[in-house]
């Protein structure tokens, strides 16, 4: 079976070894990411003033677009996966709304798609017990902490992914690859997001708060599923360095780039050059590579 | 902070718009401070988000706009999922940024030309798109 799949701005350049380690694991799994035609950028931020009609009109172009090749739309950025969904709920359920964008999109859409996250697939359509069935290499005595952030799961009434406070699919998916899961307070705390670009120290404090208290719990690997958050998380580690000395890095893993791992994916595949902490040291320890 | 409260300075006019812009009533907070409490950047804020919300509701405009709470907001909805009132207070901080990215004369929190070289280039997309979005008139 094929999943329409839009892979989002920044999985084309910054984030190229979540796209590709995806789509390779996809493959491997019996099901392949059709890429939609003429995809946008999704608009990165889901418009918070209710009057902000202007900032819904890329994601509903791709929703429409996407409508008119599948029934499905998979993403991968949790971000995307955020602001898309968002919008198509929006569409479902605001009649003034859906009529105004589709006056300015000059295209008919009602809603009617359902957007997938790659993990749901992972958990609905493949099953972690089948998932575990196909894992050659199990990722034995790998601490990972599971890191959710924030745009998977909130608003969990529209994002429908999972519980708003103890979420468990990123466990359920590290214990099918073989690993285990750390738990830690703060999996579901933000990163900082965008405020790495308007008050980056308080990004990179966010993030260290929430690298210190997954290294407490014992981790010894993170693993993420936007690219935002791995940014801040673990681009910002040489900026964490420089203001706690004693701070010890831990690579920062998306979770494609794990299963890829566990599925026996060529390590070269996996794009570790665009790892800022070099996880190929941690990964020999394991006896992994 | 003295301030003496008045029928009309109550049933303001900001408050009224920021309820607009967001879609929220303001006036079903009973300043609890969950939103605070559990806010990833209320260490970094000059006033937590429930301090703002209670400012809006006495009609203290400069108060509530010259803190840098909603600037500082990064949208995770933490306090949205948590507050018992059902108030999407993330909605409540972009009102409060829109309020003055709306003005006429351009008031941008960031100012791309002064970013420290390479400072973009390091950035993900997504970073700045919406940064932009959130910062920017």
């Amino acid at each position: 079976m094929d999943y329409l799949y839009f892979p989002g701005c920044t999985l084309y350049t910054k984030a190229k070894n979540f796209d590709q380690t995806a789509r390779n694991c996809s493959i491997l799994l019996g099901f392949e990411l059709k890429e939609m035609d003429n995809w946008t950028c999704c608009g990165a931020t889901f418009p918070l003033a209710t009057d902000n009609i202007m900032a819904l009109l890329a994601p509903s172009r791709i929703l429409a677009k996407a409508k008119q090749e599948g029934d499905t739309l998979t993403t991968l950025c949790a971000i995307c996966f955020n602001v898309i969904k968002r919008t198509n709920k929006l569409i479902q359920t605001d009649q003034e709304k859906r009529e105004k964008i589709n006056n300015f999109i000059e295209m008919n859409y009602q809603g009617d798609l359902k957007v997938l996250h790659y993990l749901e697939i992972l958990k609905n359509d493949i099953g972690f017990l089948k998932l575990k069935e196909k894992i050659k290499k199990p990722l034995e005595g790998l601490k990972t902490a599971p890191y959710y952030g924030c745009m998977l799961l909130r608003p969990f009434e529209e994002m429908e992914f999972d519980d708003k406070e103890r979420p468990t699919i990123f466990e359920e998916f590290l214990l099918a690859l073989g690993a285990q899961p750390v738990e830690f307070p703060y999996k579901i705390e933000c990163c900082g997001s965008f405020q790495s670009v308007g008050s980056p120290e308080v990004a990179t404090e966010c993030a260290y708060r929430i690298l210190s208290s997954a290294i407490k719990q014992g981790a010894e690997a993170m693993v993420s599923t936007c690219p935002m958050c791995t940014f801040n998380i673990d681009h910002k580690q040489v900026d964490i360095k420089k203001k706690y000395l004693d701070f010890k890095s831990i690579p920062v893993f998306y979770f494609t780039q794990l299963l890829g791992i566990a599925m026996g994916l060529d390590i070269q595949t996996l794009g570790f050059d665009q790892n800022e902490i070099d996880p190929m040291p941690l990964l020999r320890e394991k006896g992994l590579v | 902070m003295k301030i003496e409260l008045t029928r009309k300075k109550v049933h303001n006019e900001f408050a009224k718009r920021v309820e607009l812009i967001s879609g929220q009533n303001l006036f079903a907070c009973y300043q609890c401070g969950n939103c605070t409490a559990g806010c990833p950047v209320a260490f970094a804020m000059d006033v937590g988000p429930h301090e703002v919300m209670r400012y809006v509701l006495l009609g203290l405009e400069e108060e509530a706009l010259t803190v840098n709470t909603f600037w500082l907001c990064a949208s995770c909805l933490q306090c949205t999922s948590r507050c018992p009132k059902g108030i999407d207070i993330a909605r409540v901080m972009d009102a409060l940024r829109s309020v003055i990215l709306r003005r006429k004369e351009r008031k941008d929190y960031i100012d791309i030309s002064k970013f420290p070289e390479g400072f973009l280039e390091r950035l993900p997309q997504i970073a700045f798109v919406s940064g932009f979005r959130k910062f920017l008139s």
